[in-house]
């Protein structure tokens, strides 16, 4: 029907209506449309945003049964940052890592699923999400057998003696990065994919046309117009693997923890709420810090 | 890149491409010579991008080669060869600007000092100062200009143009045609060109080849085929023809001698395909001439009396449908130089035709008459 109506004109786009007949109620839909989100994310996000940054500025000497007084203690900054540097090196480090390898992985596996898979695409994908069916933590935890002494995984690293004979991956940084590598991979990759699936494959035979080998033409044609992909699907694993704190609790040591993990110690076990506020408001502007940097050198207008 | 090597002509060998069961090019053989513009002309379908593309190393052909010169180029990797295409599509990269989409190839090829070329290139399509705009603020006609000049500045042996001026307004189209035929002239490129338009493929090319069905049906210079085209989809692809179905019955001289509807006509043997048998005796529309009664027609014509039935005025002529008396409806072009008689519908005329002008064509025996009542568009209007 609507079809038929439209077909005169020849274009597909409905006549928006003269300037004039706008109703005060038109130009207030996008505002009302816009309210639930913005109270959820004021009371959920802003209030305990700002009770956070309070809490970060208690006095430090207070604690859950004295009671804690807003004394504006800027010093909490510094002393949490002189404790708990190497776990905030340790964070973005691991995180770091576990991006390059993820990358390394996920960009021919979005490719491939995008551009090559024909009928196999869905059923791929549907491989790259199903894990997201468990949670987390299980998943983590079939990483612990994977890894463990006695496993196969280790077995044959200590048979090709690429691990010696009494030589371990649990308890190791190396299970700590395999674990957030896992665990974060789909968040690089369905951005990714969603990139390169739009990718004309027409332009790549217009690059080889012109003199671009296929090296080239990647560099050239293919890594630049996935960049939205690329951009978003790296902060979206960067970003909640540098605050992870599982993977280290999980398959790590003490010795492998991130700054996740002395928060959530800060919180839950040592109840020093001014030091966890501190730490996690040093641990989001640091992140804020990398992004804007990123995408500084990044920078993409469809991005920003 | 390979634009050291010997140049030569570009020909093709029992080229055949097949998608499963479908033949899309079938034993295509065709020699392009060197520095020739050759256009490939054929309805919808019948297989010109599968065969540009099989030049340009983007298809695997099934069978046979691509020779440039004497070298086998058809397993060559399209960035190897010496060939450029202006696509279909334009294909133009939509995350660089339009200095940098120009700029592609000669980088590509390590060419550091392109601006002064590049400049050139965009002055040449008439976008002087379009450089840093992006693909998609241009519109179709400036961005399949673009495509033409990301093509033209590499100056390939082999230009592929696949329909390069569709997306044009006319007089846009009248002048890149000129441009086109200019730089190929002075550069002295082989051009393949692939386009819809019959009047463009007629005047740019030294030769043209029409296509049907994955296979050339004819091939010549323009004038040769519209003359004397060698199948009736010839005939009435390339312009259009009155094809009067009838039989050879005899020889008188350097004539051959058809009957057709009760009627009898004669062609000259060699303006004949065949020389017996069901045949086509053929006349194109601007050949026919009108007169009021058989008593006007000049010695030496031949000629067939009908009703107008329509009289469509087009400017430079007047195109008129004249029902025989078996019911077949013949096109007339009149030109209106002022000096020739209108005729009205409803009126009886005579049309009448030199001989010399006619051509015959061999024909199925269950083949009827092949007019096209089809006067409100001009000859070689664009499909
Ligand atoms: N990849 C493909 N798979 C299957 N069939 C194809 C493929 N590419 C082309 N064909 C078929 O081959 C035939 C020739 O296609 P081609 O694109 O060469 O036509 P064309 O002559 O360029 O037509 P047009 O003038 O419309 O551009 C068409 O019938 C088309 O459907
Ligand atoms: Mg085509």
């Amino acid at each position: 029907m609507s079809a038929l109506a439209h077909a005169p004109t020849g274009s597909g786009q409905p006549a928006s209506p003269p300037p004039a007949a706008r109703s005060g109620r038109h130009r207030l839909l996008p505002y009302l449309l816009l309210l639930p989100g913005a109270a959820w994310l004021f009371l959920f996000f802003v209030v305990p945003l700002v009770q956070l940054a309070a809490a970060s500025l208690y006095d430090p000497s207070g604690s859950l049964s004295t009671g804690y007084t807003l004394t504006w203690a800027v010093g909490n900054y510094p002393t949490a940052l002189q404790a708990y540097w190497p776990q905030f090196g340790r964070s973005f480090l691991f995180a770091g890592i576990a991006l390059v390898l993820a990358l390394l992985m996920g960009y021919p596996l979005a490719y491939a699923i995008a551009q090559k898979a024909g009928r196999w695409k869905n059923l791929l994908l549907v491989c790259v999400i199903a894990p997201m069916f468990t949670s987390f933590l299980v998943r983590t935890l079939a990483w612990k057998t994977i890894l463990s002494d006695n496993g196969w995984l280790v077995g044959l690293l200590r048979d090709v003696h690429l691990l010696g004979p009494d030589g371990r991956l649990l308890a190791t940084p190396i299970a700590v990065v395999l674990g957030l590598t896992y665990n974060f991979l789909p968040f690089l990759v369905l951005p990714l994919y969603a990139s390169l699936e739009r990718l004309d494959h027409r332009l790549l035979e217009a690059a080889s046309d012109l003199y671009a080998s296929p090296l080239r033409t990647f560099r050239r044609v293919t890594l630049p117009l996935s960049m939205p992909g690329l951009i978003a699907g790296t902060l979206l694993f960067f970003i909640p693997a540098t605050g992870d704190y599982i993977n280290a609790e999980l398959l790590g040591t003490p010795n492998e923890y991130m700054i996740g993990n002395v928060i959530d110690s800060a919180f839950l076990v040592r109840l020093d709420y001014p030091q966890g506020a501190a730490l996690s408001f040093l641990l989001m502007s640091a992140i804020l810090a990398v992004v804007f940097g990123y995408l500084r050198r990044a920078g993409t207008e469809e991005v920003l | 890149m390979a634009r050291d090597t010997p140049a030569g002509d570009l020909r093709l060998a029992n080229l055949t491409k097949t998608f499963g069961a479908f033949t899309a090019v079938d034993s295509l053989n065709l020699t392009i010579p060197q520095g020739s513009f050759f256009a490939l002309l054929g309805a919808s379908g019948c297989g010109k991008t599968t065969t540009l593309r099989m030049v340009a190393g983007l298809e695997r052909p099934t069978s046979g080669q691509v020779l440039l010169g004497d070298r086998d180029i058809a397993r060559l990797r399209p960035h190897k060869r010496p060939v450029n295409t202006v696509f279909q599509s334009y294909a133009l990269f939509p995350h660089l600007d339009i200095f940098e989409n120009v700029a592609f190839g000669p980088r590509r090829r390590g060419i550091r000092a392109v601006d002064e070329q590049v400049r050139q290139m965009l002055s040449l399509v008439q976008l002087d100062g379009y450089g840093r705009r992006r693909p998609a603020q241009l519109s179709g006609g400036q961005q399949q200009r673009v495509a033409l000049a990301r093509a033209l500045i590499n100056q390939p042996q082999v230009l592929l143009l696949d329909e390069p001026l569709g997306a044009l307004d006319l007089k846009l189209r009248r002048q890149m045609q000129i441009e086109l035929k200019r730089i190929q002239t002075e550069v002295g490129i082989t051009f393949v060109h692939v386009t819809h338009d019959q009047e463009e493929a007629m005047t740019m090319a030294d030769t043209v080849a029409v296509m049907n069905a994955g296979r050339i049906e004819q091939l010549g210079p323009p004038a040769e085929i519209y003359e004397f085209p060698a199948t009736a989809f010839v005939a009435n692809f390339l312009g259009q023809s009155n094809l009067i179905a009838g039989d050879v019955f005899g020889r008188s001289g350097s004539d051959l001698l058809v009957t057709a509807h009760g009627a009898r006509f004669s062609v000259p043997a060699g303006r004949s395909r065949t020389d017996h048998g069901p045949v086509f005796v053929g006349v194109r529309p601007e050949k026919l001439h009108l007169a009021d009664t058989a008593v006007q027609v000049p010695a030496g014509r031949q000629h067939l009396e009908g009703t107008v039935t329509d009289a469509s005025y087009v400017g430079v002529s007047t195109q008129y449908l004249l029902r025989t008396g078996w019911g077949s409806e013949l096109s007339v072009f009149v030109a209106n130089s002022g000096a020739q008689q209108r005729f009205a519908v409803g009126d009886r005329a005579v049309a009448y035709w030199d001989p010399r002008h006619a051509f015959l064509l061999g024909r199925r025996a269950d083949e009827e008459d092949r007019t096209i009542p089809v006067l409100d568009e001009p000859i070689g209007a664009s499909s």
